[in-house]
């Protein structure tokens, strides 16, 4: 299908962006990659009488690496981020996760940011921040906030933003000399994730995160457990993740993936 | 910053294949639409429509690109590459072609405009491709026809050609 009528705001400043949020609110809709946004509207799912198309913007095409973090810019692409020299040295999880979201044909297009602001429950960038405990960097005409991720998902596909904040970036911790581990499981590479698990080794133990099970990315923090004891807490997660059926999958299966994969992925974060 | 109003026509110009060509668009024009209709270039396919078979995909400064999630005016003064532009003369096909020929890598040809385009886009950046690399690519794909096999083949094939056709001119 075609895509309903809206007017095209091609953005020169972050302020020409935060200006149209600001007048149209909720009728806006920040155009970012287009990968899900523009599929959205082809559907008719969405109808905003404004699209802000934010990717001619060079500020926000930045990788910026600071001491303890990596802030990364709404302009930057899903295959910008994949083609960092530094990535698999400051941000494993993010190098194993990000070649899972998509293709190749969507990743060259489509952002990170947008992703986060798109929020699936399957998809794989938001459940690295949940997973490394990032934060979302939010900026409107009259403030700038600091969003941490598991209070910036709020529901399936829905957020902590409100309708005038543009993602201006995320901050993910660069977190020396972490062990983590990440695995999916969908019907084709590329598809949305059945049931997608990263795991991380933290100073008191393991973390694990899980996405595609529960309406938001969900992590849980444990000590170093084994056997019989990491079963019980993983049985215990799994069913309070609240798996439903539906055509790809059902509850059932979703939680044995879970339990399955984090146990795989805990023992090879804790070796 | 410029405004594009939802209910008029705007011009966008873009260089195809090398030549330039300007049309007019309103807003929620299709990118993929913009091609065929406006600009008559019906190489380019139209499958699902929401980003998912690649029989839409071409190359737009660089990057490769589902023409049926992009929008006629995000394209405006940008290079855009298309099936059109694959052969190096009317009469002639590619080597890349020549390979999905050879192979039977197409039955109705239907996804072939995209996969072309990915294909040709990955081999001129990774010469060497593994078959493993050449499933990945072709996973931004459907195609309902050949079942796959000859079109890897005849990746792997064009490959293997152009490595050698590079090494002989190198060598001169
Ligand atoms: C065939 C196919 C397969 C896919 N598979 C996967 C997959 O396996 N895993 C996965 O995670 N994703 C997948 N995706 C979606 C992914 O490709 C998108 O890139 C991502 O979801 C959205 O990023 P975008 O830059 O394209 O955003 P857009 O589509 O431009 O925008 C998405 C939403 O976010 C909002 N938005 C974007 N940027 C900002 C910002 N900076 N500030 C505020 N709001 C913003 C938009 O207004 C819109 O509501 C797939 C897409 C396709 C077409
Ligand atoms: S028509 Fe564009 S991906 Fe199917
Ligand atoms: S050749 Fe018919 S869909 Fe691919």
């Amino acid at each position: 299908m075609k895509p309903p009528a809206f007017d095209y705001l091609r953005a020169e400043t972050v302020g020409d962006v935060l200006e149209g949020l600001a007048q149209q609110g909720g009728d806006a809709r920040v155009l970012a990659g287009g990968q899900s946004l523009m599929a959205m509207l082809n559907m008719r799912l969405a109808k905003p009488k404004l699209l802000i198309d934010i990717m001619r913007l060079e500020e926000l095409r930045k990788i910026d690496r600071k001491a303890d973090a990596v802030v990364i810019g709404a302009g930057v692409r899903q295959a910008d981020l994949l083609a960092w020299p530094e990535l698999a040295e400051a941000l494993p999880l993010v190098a194993l996760a990000l070649p899972w979201v998509g293709h190749m044909q969507t990743r060259s297009r489509g952002t990170i940011c947008g992703s986060l602001a798109h929020a699936d429950p399957s998809a794989e960038m938001p459940l690295a921040l949940v997973a490394l405990g990032g934060e979302v960097l939010l900026r409107s005409a009259k403030r700038r906030r600091r969003v941490a991720a598991q209070d910036f998902f709020a529901g399936m596909m829905l957020t902590a933003r409100s309708d005038d904040e543009l993602i201006e970036g995320i901050s993910l911790p660069v977190i020396q000399g972490s062990r983590v581990a990440f695995r999916e499981v969908a019907r084709r590479h590329g598809d949305f994730a059945i049931v997608a698990c990263a795991a991380m080794k933290t100073a008191t133990g393991v973390r694990l995160a899980v996405g595609g099970v529960a309406d938001v990315p969900t992590a849980r923090d444990w000590p170093p457990l084994q056997g019989g004891a990491l079963d019980d807490v993983l049985n215990a997660f799994a069913y309070e993740l609240g798996a439903r059926d539906d055509v790809h999958a059902t509850a059932r299966y979703r939680r044995d993936l879970v339990r399955m994969i984090g146990r795989d992925l805990i023992g090879e974060v804790l070796q | 910053m410029t405004r594009l109003k939802a209910d008029a026509r705007h011009s966008v110009r873009l260089t195809l294949n090398g030549k330039p060509v300007q049309s007019e668009a309103e807003p929620r024009m299709l990118l993929s639409d913009f091609l065929r209709h406006q600009i008559g270039a019906t190489g380019t396919h139209v499958g699902c429509e929401h980003g998912v078979c690649g029989a839409c995909t071409i190359v737009v400064d660089g990057m490769l690109t589902r023409s049926c999630l992009t929008l006629a005016a995000q394209v405006d003064g940008c290079e855009i590459q298309t099936v059109e532009g694959l052969a190096p003369s009317a009469d002639r096909l590619g080597v890349l072609q020549q390979a999905f020929r050879r192979n039977h890598a197409l039955q109705c040809g239907f996804c072939t405009a995209g996969i072309l385009m990915s294909l040709d886009h990955y081999l001129a950046r990774n010469p060497a491709p593994t078959e493993a690399e050449i499933r990945d690519l072709l996973s931004g794909h459907l195609c309902r026809c050949t079942g796959y096999t000859p079109i890897i083949q005849a990746a792997l094939e064009a490959a293997a050609q152009l490595a050698s056709s590079k090494k002989e001119t190198s060598d001169a």
